[in-house]
This record gives structure tokens, sequence and C-alpha cells, in this order.
């Protein structure tokens, strides 16, 4: 076992909304009508069932309510055996599922309020991301620079599957809008299903949808990089969350070697897709999809060419790793350092700024 | 890899030196639009001229993402003779099978009947593609194999193709592409597998396809370097779903080759399967062993286009990791991201790799040893 030190961010924490009616006191008279009036149900994102395997450790599930609901389990479970100074919260309830941008905006409203209110300001290591409503790029724009202000925000949170490549320029002002106020994007796995999870089609299973996240992610890549958003926007940083980051070396061979040979398309990528990953592109550690033995993790990391990439998370309450076993073993105490504190720090200036508006 | 602009000198003889090589991915074109009529009943003939192809998507030769060049392929490949480059059997030999000296060489034809919607069409033009790979290249040169292709998306049409090829020397493989309608695990497919593994035909799974769904699970991206990128993602989920619901659990003799996809992410997403698998048995129960065991023991991969890190240690590593047991050479002739054989190896890999990476594992697969 590699142990954790002291004074690290936790980048992917799941605080879980109870249930729809727990956003209620955060809504407006209008929404909060629409709810009860039209008999709404709770916004559980197929992609976590919440008595899926791995929606939550076995040692972490709660007897009753929805695992990462409790702030105290958090705390027992995550944030203080993980001695980190930091924890960054990312709400995967799935107010992006529904069709309506007005509905889509209420709801991520009150969602970050909620997260305001129910989390960070009940424990002070709690930083959270900013759910948009990303079908309404104007709206999404009004939500970042609404919560921005609070500066426990840190981040901007995507999914890495929904209506559009997030490359294309259709997006470009969120973008902007968070390069402006230093805030990176996150990217998590995760789908509105406005398309199918595969670029081949609907599976049949829950595995194969949570396979396919990585392939998902990999797409993204391709369009962010290609498209010139970081042409654009060079100090912009994106986080994959629970991407896997195992696929990144044979991925940038591929891409590499394609855009050798057809870059006159797309002529604004005026540095190498390795060298924009590099600068631009940071991962969560968990999953580590790799096999257990150090050896072969290792070459992955060499494979990497980078140890600036990896950003340390446990992805709680998720079930990505037994025990005290955080940290994959065999990687060195230098590794250990930058993955849990000056990687986190490089990536969100925020965290750096006293805790209130 | 991208060869338009080099100057290539003309071969000096057809008599080569070389080691013999097997490509395993060579795209034999038409000459003409009307080269399959006498292999069509004329009904097709009228169909094709009032109605066209009918395909899973708008403008199937490419035009929403243009190619990098004319019909994807090298610049210095059209036949002296006219027509686009591929269609020529005498210029293929002179400009690749001879000075390479490819000893196998399996044809992949392209722009055939699968992705179309009409599926009796799909299955016409699938029979009669397969008379033609005889009639105008196998027949012709006994290097080349044919692949049965089938339509796709009619499994019971495809698996009568299969049994009508099935012992017929020219060919040596049944021919699918990535992206169908369904992932290629689902169940309207099985008929294909099971005729396959019937015939002792191996599967071959080529990169692109045409099954309505966008190239990415977020909607369709704007340029050909996506799709190009993207056929690698398209084919990790199209292994996965091969996998999860089955396949070869079900046909334990079927093999299959994933061609013009790369294998550089093979190792990772078997462990991704492996490490899910442990947590989401349950939901899988059918499976009786590990992902990556049938990864390992079903499938085989061509190598173009070859990864190609900055370390030669990267690559070897990535290749011990699939095995050197499961790499087929290709070249993808006449395509424009065509490897080239004498520059693709590393230095440093055993005669035996070397050998088995450009001959002896298709000779071995397609049992042709």
């Amino acid at each position: 076992m590699t142990s954790p030190i002291a004074g690290g961010v936790d980048c992917d924490l799941h605080p879980a909304v109870p249930h729809l009616t727990s956003l209620l006191p955060y809504l407006n008279d209008y929404w909060r009508d629409q709810v009860t009036t039209r008999g709404m149900i709770d916004l559980i994102s197929q992609s976590y069932p919440v008595n899926s395997p791995i929606s939550a450790r076995p040692d972490w599930r709660p007897a009753q309510r929805k695992p990462g609901s409790n702030l105290e389990d958090m705390k027992r479970q995550a944030l203080d055996p993980h001695r980190v100074s930091y924890g960054i919260c990312n709400p995967l309830y799935g107010v992006q599922m529904v069709f309506s941008e007005d509905m889509a905006d209420a709801f991520c409203r009150a969602l970050n309020d909620w997260l305001k209110k129910e989390w960070l300001d009940k424990d002070a290591r709690l930083r959270g991301s900013i759910v948009i409503p990303v079908q309404s790029v104007e709206k999404s724009v009004a939500e970042i620079e609404r919560c921005a202000q609070d500066k426990r925000f840190v981040q901007v949170l995507m999914l890495v599957m929904g209506d559009m490549p997030l490359g294309k320029r259709h997006y470009w002002p969120i973008y902007a809008a968070a390069e402006r106020l230093g805030l990176p994007i996150g990217i998590h796995a995760g789908s509105n299903y406005h398309n199918p999870p595969t670029s081949v089609g609907w599976g049949s299973y829950h595995i194969e949808d949570y396979v396919a996240q990585a392939q998902a992610f990999q797409t993204q890549l391709t369009s962010l990089i290609v498209e010139g958003v970081f042409a654009r926007h060079p100090s912009l940083k994106m986080v994959m969350l629970e991407s896997g980051f195992t696929w990144l070396p044979a991925y940038l061979w591929r891409l590499h070697k394609f855009w050798r040979g057809v870059r006159m398309e797309t002529p604004w990528v005026d540095r190498a897709p390795l060298e924009i990953v590099r600068s631009n592109i940071r991962f969560s550690l968990q999953p580590v999809d790799a096999p257990p033995d150090p050896a072969t993790l290792n070459r992955l990391f060499d494979h990497m060419q980078s140890d600036q990439l990896l950003l340390f998370s446990t992805d709680y309450p998720h079930w990505q790793f037994d025990g005290d076993n955080a940290l994959p073993e065999g990687i060195s105490p230098d590794l250990v350092r930058k993955i849990m504190i000056d990687n986190p720090h490089a990536t969100y200036p925020r965290l750096k700024l006293a805790a209130m508006a | 890899m991208n060869v338009q602009f080099r100057d290539r000198p003309e071969p000096a003889s057809s008599v080569s030196v070389k080691t013999a090589i097997a490509d395993c991915d060579i795209h034999p074109a038409r000459a003409t639009a009307t080269e399959l009529y006498p292999y069509l009943a004329k009904r097709w003939h009228e169909h094709l001229e009032t109605y066209g192809k009918h395909a899973y998507q708008g403008m199937m030769e490419g035009p929403p993402f243009p190619k990098a060049q004319p019909n994807a392929s090298r610049r210095d490949a059209y036949p002296p003779e006219g027509g686009p480059q591929g269609s020529s059997l005498s210029f293929m030999q002179k400009q690749h099978l001879d000075p390479n000296n490819v000893a196998l060489g399996v044809l992949n034809p392209l722009n055939t009947g699968q992705g179309i919607r009409n599926h009796d069409l799909a299955a016409a033009i699938c029979s009669a593609i397969n008379d033609w790979q005889i009639d105008k290249w196998t027949a012709k040169d006994s290097r080349l194999k044919a692949s049965v292709v089938v339509s796709n998306e009619d499994g019971v049409a495809a698996a009568a193709e299969i049994r009508k090829r099935a012992g017929d020397a020219n060919f040596v493989q049944v021919l699918l592409l990535s992206r169908n309608v369904e992932p290629l695990g689902q169940r309207r497919y099985w008929p294909i597998y099971q005729a396959a593994e019937e015939a002792g035909l191996p599967v071959g799974i080529h990169a692109f396809g045409y099954g309505g769904n966008p190239i990415t699970a977020s909607g369709w991206p704007s340029y050909y370097i996506e799709e190009m990128v993207g056929h690698s993602q398209c084919q990790q989920t199209a292994l996965a779903s091969l996998v999860l619901e089955g396949v070869f659990e079900r046909y334990p003799k079927l093999k299959m080759v994933m061609i013009e996809a790369g294998f550089g992410w093979a190792p990772s997403l078997a462990w991704r399967l492996d490490k899910n698998f442990e947590r989401l048995h349950s939901e899988v129960p059918y499976l009786k062993r590990k992902p990556s065991e049938y990864i390992s023991d079903h499938i085989w991969w061509t190598t173009q286009p070859m990864e190609d890190p900055d370390s030669r240690d990267h690559l070897l590593e990535l290749i011990e990791w699939i095995g050197w047991d499961k790499l087929l050479f290709a070249t993808d002739y006449p395509h424009w991201d065509y490897d080239d054989p004498s520059r693709v190896m590393p230095a440093g890999v055993s005669d035996a790799n070397r050998e088995a990476f450009y001959l002896g594992n298709a000779k071995k697969l397609y049992g042709l040893a």
C-alpha cells in the first residue's frame, strides 16, 4: 500500500442529493409548483443506479439513504482517512437529463445553491463545481458568473456524453467565461442520454455503458484539441474526471499520427496534441484501469511522459479501490506528492484564494 | 505515413529479394461504376440508377467528412490505364505485391452492400462483390485471398452467403465493419458468427461502416481527423459488446480480427473490462471467464495504422502486453495512410517474432501454413 500524505486535494467526491424534494427550498415558486403539481420523480441518472456495486463501495454503503448523501460519512470515510486539505465536490444529480433548458437551468441553480448550503458551509475543506445547463450556453455562462462570486466554487462541471462534441464552437463562450474567472472545466463520466452511449449504438448492459465512458473521453479530447479550444484559450485547464487514464498514451500516439497526416484540415492546431495535453489537460487518479502489479503501472506512467497529468481522487463513494489503497501500489514518494498536492494546486488556482467572496 | 509527396522510384524489377510478408488489409476497387453489373440481376441495375444505395448515413461516399485526398488513397497509386487507385490487378502487382514480396494478400472490399437500408439490395451487392473478387483478383493471382462480404444488418441472409462460400479456398475470412445499426455483440448479428464458426472462417471487423449512429457518444463531430481517430473508439465499444454479450462463450471456436483500428488501446480496454467485470459480474452471469481472457484467446489485430510512439521501448512493451502471436501485418494499400513494411518494425526484435509479425501469424490464422 502507498500511504497518502497529509495536505492533499481529493479532486472527485460525489455528494448525493437525497431526493428531488431536497431541492425544493432552492427553487422559486414557479418551479417548486411545477415539481409538485406534475408529480416529478427523483432525477436518478441511469449512469449510477443506486444499488449498483460500482455506485458505492460495500463498506461505504449506508444502511438507508443514497450513498454519498451524508456529510459525516464522507468525513469519516474519505476526508479524514486521506488527510486532505481540500475535497472537490462534483454532484452527479441528473439535472442535465431534462430536455427543457429552462427547467434544467432552474435545477442547476438549485443544485449549486444546495451544494453551498448543505456541504460547503458545513466543512471548510470542501470546494464545489458549478453544474451548468449545457443546452443553453447563455444560461450556462450566467450561472458560471453567478456562482463564481463565491471563491469556494473552483471548477465548472460538464458531462462527457451530451448533445454535441464539446469542442464545437457553440460551447466556446462557456470556456471563455471559465478561463476569465480562473475556473478549470471538469468533464465527468456520465451521459444525458440524448445520444447512444457508444459510437456504435445502444448496448444492453450497465457495465457496457460504464466501460464506454473511457471511449467517450477519447472522442471528446479529440474534439477539444482539433477544434482549437486551447489555441483560443491557452490558459484554460480541463480535467477529465473518472475517465481512467491508462488509455491515454496509445490514444495520443494515434491522434498524433493522424494529426501529422491531415493537419492541413485544422491549421489552427498550432502544437502537437501531446503538448496540448501536457499543458492543458489533467486526469483524476481513480479509476486506475491497470493490472495490480506495480511494474506494469510504472511502465504506463513512463508511457504518459509527464508526472503532471494526474490529480488525486477517491471518486467517493464509488467503488474504485478497497481498503486504504486510494493510491496505487509502487509509485514513488515524489509522484505521490505531485499527484496529491502540486498538480491539483497548479490546476485549481482558486484553492489558494480566501474562502469567502 | 502520408506518402503523397514522396518521390517513389519505379521498382527496378518485379523480382524481389525481400523477406516474404502477408498484407492483411488490401482494398481492391472497381474501375467503373458498372463493373459489378455482370454479377447483379438486371432489376438491381435499374434500382441503383433510380434510387441509389439509400444508406444509413447521408452521403456514404464521404463528403460530410471530406477525405484528405481523392478516394482516401495514395496519389501515386492511380493505375496507368485509368480508374481509381486499387482498381488494377497488374498495377497493384507492380507497385505493391511484387516489390514488397507479398506472399499473402487479404482483400477487404469497402463500399459494398454493407450499410444499405434495403436488405435485399444489400445482400445482392455483397454476393456480387464476392463473385467479382474471385473473377478479377483471386483467380488471377494466387497470392490474393478474398473476404466473404455479407449483408451485415440481415443476419439470416449473411449466414446464407457465408454457407455458400464455405469450403471455397478463394475465401479466408468473413468481413464486417465496426459501425453498424447496433453494437456487434447484439443478437441480430449472431447468425453471422454461427455460420462463420461452422465454416471455420475468422470474422474480420474492419474500421468504418454505416449504422446511422453518430461517431461519438455526443453526436457528430466536425472533422475528418475526428472520424479517423474515432474509428478506434468505435472498435473498442464494438469489441466490448462482443465480449459482454457472451459471443465468445456461445461460439467458442470463433476467431476475430480487428482491422485498421489500431491495437494500442487493447491492453487498457481489457484492464478496464476486467476491473468492472469483477464488480458487475452479476449483470452478465453467463460470462465464465474474465473479459481479457476472451480477448486474448479470440482476437487478432492488424497493424496498420501502426502505433508510433517516440520511444521504441514503449512500442515493444505494448506489443509484449498484446502478444507477438496476435499481430498481423497490414499496409492498407492503396489508402493514403499506408504503412511501409520496411519502416514499421523497430530494431531489436527477434527473428522469430519478426517472422510471426510479418507472415507466420497470418498464415496460421488463415489456415495457409
